[in-house]
């Protein structure tokens, strides 16, 4: 049996007894692992975040920290540190003062606080920045005290508030590396708040995908991203294309869909379907390739073929995001640029093309239904 | 230049003008005369009955402040974090709709010989009325009652700028809830309760009319003292020689509470170097 961190059974918050927060979670966070809650603004996912640092009580079910209910106990006595949005730094207290602050609390002695925060610096590498004061900190530097801070007094999990929102695109990665880093080194829970989801699949071990207060979907970065449960995972973990239609033939490894819109499309069944079923199907825009020249089919792998105009085309320097019209309906289709471009046939706005796919590469929504994107 | 023009005229003259007044010699029915002499003040050294005022002074008016500081930081925390903080806002306010002078009467009326509170006593059972009237504890009353909307109103803006979840990263740290009050609240609004501080102390410093009607012969203040020299012994040089004293006084206060500040900062920088020291060694 594995050695759980957190772990949250049925657990519903309710705010002034109508906002349902939080519906009935539960969720079990290694020992040790990077966890990250993903979901959209308003989902919950910062309600779990501060019942498990104590701010909030859970409405019913409980909260173990390291085999211990650490419901009632207050958030001062929890082995649970946070690193919050907006930092929280205290303004009247340098650097080395806002780190130490737990030690002091703790009245450890002069010498050891300086040691440990010493310590957090180095890991932080915040060197050179000890005497200043909040205010004179750049957004990056403050979010290093704020994780230092929270870290000195050795938690058993770190949980970190949407800790990179306040910081631009580019400083964001770097941190995301050096939250990496940290989390490597000092090697303890870390949970991951965040509605970012490229954040969230780059750093995390598991992740759990929220929406109105429920988890839609748990697992590995890999498993979010391919195999999306329902339309909103699949929709809010990258773009993707939706197919919907009727079972009209079923093989031993594929099925054909009337998808009505795209015509009879060949998809690969992961799952027992059956003719007459009523199928959702994602295909990630960066599986299906475009091309000026029809493609050969080879042997024994289906794959689809569809004929289209660009009507769009967003050049990214490495990728170009097409959408293709295929009769009155759009496809999405990434294109990674492996080659020079400049050698290339480049394809461009109302060029006829031919856009497809391996059969294999979509996924069979296991929840059909909910949000999608007509068009 | 407004600023300066306005502190000009209204400040910096009249006080030459005391100033010059201090070193004159008195005139036999007021105003004052030539030649220039330190009389005034080497009077008022030598004079015992001078500094028992001038110390009841000082100490009226600590304590005052003091309790003010008691008493203000609750209510403003209260109020900046009440839902109805409007209401309680101008709650505090409305007594300045009353004169000044009928509000010090209420409180005669309250605590005199046959005042609210002796006449509930005597319904109690109580035979002699208690003598709360003419103490310096009547004095420190009003003026506590007087001012504290002084003291109130600053701290209230500055924990209402407070970020509250300041109080939580604390308390996630480990700070018990009065600790990260304590640790993290108060200093933040440093710069409230000295303004508080200043805006009570100084006023209270020159209390006139409190001690006037609720002080008797006990409760004299320094503010007293001048208008009976001015008035009543007719002795300008000596009125205006105390101003300077109450001058100098204030002017203290306010270097002791910068002084204040500036060690608290002194001593976070001292933190750091140690540390600076031993990351070079």
């Amino acid at each position: 049996m594995k050695d759980y961190s957190v772990v949250l059974t049925n657990v519903t918050k309710i705010f002034d007894n109508e906002f349902t927060a939080v519906d009935n979670v539960s969720l079990k966070i290694e020992q040790g692992e990077f966890f990250s809650l993903l979901g959209p603004s308003g989902c919950g996912k910062t309600t779990i975040l501060r019942m498990i640092a104590g701010f909030e009580d859970p409405t019913s079910g409980s909260i173990m920290l390291n085999g211990k209910n650490i419901i009632g106990t207050p958030p001062n006595e929890r082995e649970v540190n946070t690193v919050f949005q907006n930092y929280a730094l205290f303004p009247h207290l340098n650097v080395f003062e806002n780190i130490a602050f737990s030690l002091r609390l703790r009245k450890e002695k002069e010498e050891e606080i300086r040691q440990k925060v010493m310590n957090m610096i180095d890991l932080t590498r915040l060197n050179g920045h000890v005497e200043k004061m909040p205010s004179q900190l750049s957004g990056g530097q403050k979010q290093r005290v704020a994780i230092a801070r929270a870290l000195v007094g050795k938690p058993t999990v770190l949980l970190l508030d949407e800790p990179l929102a306040a910081l631009d695109a580019k400083l964001r990665q770097h941190m995301l590396v050096e939250l990496d880093t940290i989390h490597d080194e000092v090697g303890i829970t870390f949970i991951y708040v965040t509605h970012d989801q490229s954040e969230a699949m780059s750093i995390s071990d598991h992740v759990a995908v929220m929406n109105e207060g429920e988890i839609i979907q748990y697992g590995t970065p890999f498993e979010v991203y391919e195999s999306p449960v329902n339309a909103f995972v699949a929709n809010f973990i990258g773009e993707t294309n939706f197919f919907t239609g009727t079972v009209e033939k079923v093989e031993e490894e594929y099925f054909m869909l009337d998808t009505g819109r795209f015509g009879k499309i060949w998809f690969y069944k992961d799952m027992e379907v059956k003719i007459g079923q009523v199928i959702q199907v994602s295909l990630r825009p960066e599986k299906v390739k475009v091309t000026k020249e029809k493609p050969i089919t080879p042997q024994g792998i289906k794959i689809n073929i569809l004929e289209g105009t660009v009507d769009e085309t967003i050049y990214l320097g490495s990728q170009t995001k097409y959408t293709i019209a295929v009769g009155n309906h759009y496809l999405q289709a990434f294109k990674q640029h492996v080659r020079y471009l400049l050698d290339e046939v480049i394809i461009t706005w109302k060029d006829r093309v031919y856009v497809w796919w391996f059969a294999d590469d979509s996924y069979v929504l296991r929840e059909p239904g909910g949000v999608s994107i007509e068009e | 230049m407004p600023g300066v023009l306005w502190l000009t005229v209204f400040f910096l003259i009249p006080y030459i003008i005391i100033i010059i007044y201090s070193f004159l010699t008195s005139g036999i029915y007021g105003g004052v005369e030539l030649p220039f002499t330190l009389e005034a003040y080497s009077k008022m050294l030598v004079n015992a009955g001078y500094w028992q005022i001038l110390w009841r002074t000082v100490w009226i008016s600590i304590i005052a402040t003091s309790i003010c500081v008691g008493l203000g930081l609750p209510a403003a925390y209260f109020i900046a974090t009440s839902k109805h903080r409007n209401i309680f806002l101008t709650l505090v306010i409305i007594p300045f709709w009353t004169n000044f002078l009928v509000r010090i009467f209420g409180w005669m009326v309250i605590l005199g010989r046959n005042g609210l509170i002796n006449s509930f006593l005597q319904l109690l059972g109580l035979k002699e009325p208690l003598s709360f009237m003419y103490t310096p504890g009547a004095v420190i009353l009003v003026i506590v009652y007087m001012y504290l909307p002084y003291m109130i109103l600053p701290l209230y803006s500055a924990i209402e700028k407070f970020d509250f979840r300041l109080i939580e990263a604390a308390m996630d740290l480990g700070a018990k809830r009065a600790q990260a009050i304590w640790k993290v609240l108060i200093p933040s609004i440093r710069g409230g309760i000295g303004a508080g501080v200043i805006l009570v102390f100084i006023p209270a410093l020159g209390s006139y009319a409190i001690p006037d009607l609720v002080g008797g012969a006990d409760g004299a203040m320094l503010g007293n003292l001048i208008a009976r020299q001015l008035t009543v012994a007719r002795n300008w040089p000596s009125s205006s020689a105390i101003s300077m004293i109450f001058l100098l006084i204030s002017t203290l206060g306010l270097l002791v509470y910068l002084r204040i500040n500036k060690v608290q900062n002194k001593r976070r920088v001292q933190v750091s170097e140690i540390y600076m020291k031993e990351e070079e060694g």
